[in-house]
């Protein structure tokens, strides 16, 4: 197809999740013939996340059934995959990535997709019974503790805290969910689907201590004992559960020059500089849709990006527009969200019943529909996405997305 | 083109759809994929491929040779 004149010679891909992964593949779909280099810090082949805190984390799936591609598939990419060596530094100008095995790999063309890692408390390595979820390594970690658990507290009221304290309680743990708003995604659902959250997680028992900041942890001979809240108050546990957010992972990226904002700043085509490229979680593009650098945290944006990313190293510079998109599993209860939702915005139920734990509900600001939200109806859901378009529409260029 | 779906993997995102009406939808209930087409005709293998590759679960699998 498009892998004409401007194609390079070789890609080096630093990252093998979801977006790394996906970047390759759009590329020999694409049709470019070069050679291609996969590299990922962790020791799998490239996996799914969005399962760890669910399936795999309840046991419901072996963990091999969260890799994203069999063997036959990634053979037939063509690609060299450098597995278990994390890349150390960049240096933009020349184009070569420096392993922390030492290895030295040179590439015409450089796509950054590393991801994120979480935040942790202060102190917390080395603190028995304590757990990021990050990882598939993380995952079991964390099932294993959650088996022998007698009081979970699940720091963080986002989306991976409340799908966490969701899957652990299922398990029949103890659960306590804490974090600093008065109902889980608060910030993001705003407070009317927000309490119904909340209702939920409380309706199959789990113990909600909102609206209380979390100041740091209890210990006695290296293990965990409990969660201190701001209000003085101690929750105890055996095993607690970080999920309180998560930065760019980017750490490796200082000295590379390299603009780096809250992730890796890019232009609207998910260009960082000459010959280099980012996306998934850690890209900070310009959407000229919306006029402004975005960063989206989530799982449709990994691969999504990465067909724009792969285009733009062919030679085609179109610029990413693309409606955002997530979904959160909680308990039998799948949300779904198109577009942008904000705390603030006028929520209307629009299709189903609150009551009833299914519906659709569109948010609007000054007048325009910037997000739908959907409660246990998908396919109705997806079909209002049209409705939120037109806000991620580049008007210069009247482009669709 | 043999095309295979995976019921419990699916996420009900609906991005096949979006990519390939011809070839999937999603039940109205739980907007799990169904599979409408699964030996799609040869202009609509290339959004088949795109739909294995953008499938936020993994849930798509196709065979060339069958």
């Amino acid at each position: 197809m498009s892998a004409g004149r401007s194609a390079p010679s070789g890609v080096l891909v630093v990252g093998a999740s979801a977006a790394g992964l996906s970047t390759a593949e759009a590329l020999r779909r694409k049709g470019f013939r070069g050679g291609l280099t996969v590299l990922g810090a962790e020791p799998h082949q490239p996996y799914d996340r969005p399962p760890l805190s669910k399936q795999v984390l309840s046991g419901a799936w072996e963990p091999d059934r969260a890799l994203l591609r069999r063997p036959d598939q990634l053979s037939s990419l063509d690609a060299s995959f450098v597995l278990g060596d994390a890349a150390v530094s960049l240096d933009a100008e020349a184009r070569t990535v420096h392993t922390a095995s030492g290895r030295v790999l040179r590439a015409d063309a450089i796509v950054v997709a590393t991801g994120l890692r979480p935040r942790t408390f202060a102190g917390q390595d080395g603190l028995a019974g304590v757990h990021p979820l990050r990882t598939l390594d993380d995952a079991a970690a964390l099932r294993s503790a959650l088996t022998a658990a007698s009081r979970v507290v699940v720091v963080g009221d986002g989306v991976l805290g409340t799908e966490i304290a969701a899957t652990a309680r299922a398990m029949g743990a103890s659960v306590t969910l804490a974090g600093p708003q008065s109902a889980p995604l608060e910030s993001q659902f705003g407070p009317l689907i927000a309490r119904q959250l909340a209702a939920l997680h409380a309706d199959r028992g789990v113990d909600l201590r909102l609206g209380a900041g979390v100041t740091g942890l209890g210990e006695q001979d290296g293990h965990v004992t409990g969660v201190h809240l701001a209000t003085g108050e101690v929750l105890p546990a055996d095993v607690v559960v970080v999920a309180f957010g998560s930065a760019p992972a980017t750490d490796w990226l200082a000295g590379s020059g390299l603009k780096v904002d809250n992730g890796v700043v890019c232009d609207s085509s998910c260009r960082a500089a000459d010959g280099i490229y980012a996306v998934g979680d850690v890209a900070r593009w310009h959407h000229d849709g919306l006029g402004a650098l975005l960063r989206l945290e989530n799982r449709t944006n990994a691969t999504e990006q990465a067909g724009h990313v792969a285009s733009a190293i062919l030679g085609e510079n179109r610029p990413y527009t693309p409606v955002p998109y997530f979904w959160t599993d909680q308990f039998d209860v799948k949300i779904q969200v198109y577009g942008v939702l904000s705390a603030d915005a006028e929520v209307t139920v629009v299709e189903g019943d609150m009551a009833q734990g299914r519906f659709v509900a569109r948010y609007r600001r000054g007048g325009v529909t910037t997000g739908v939200l959907g409660w246990r109806m998908p396919k109705q859901t997806r079909m209002r996405r049209q409705e939120v378009v037109d806000v991620f529409q580049d008007s210069r260029s009247g482009g669709t997305s | 083109m043999k095309v295979t779906v995976d019921d419990e993997k699916c996420c009900a995102a609906g991005t096949c759809v979006m990519v390939a009406p011809e070839v999937f939808d999603q039940r109205e209930e739980d907007g799990i994929v169904i599979l409408l087409d699964p030996t799609p005709a040869a202009e609509l293998h290339d959004a088949v491929r795109e739909c294995v590759q953008v499938c936020p679960a993994g849930a798509i699998q196709v065979s060339e040779d069958a």
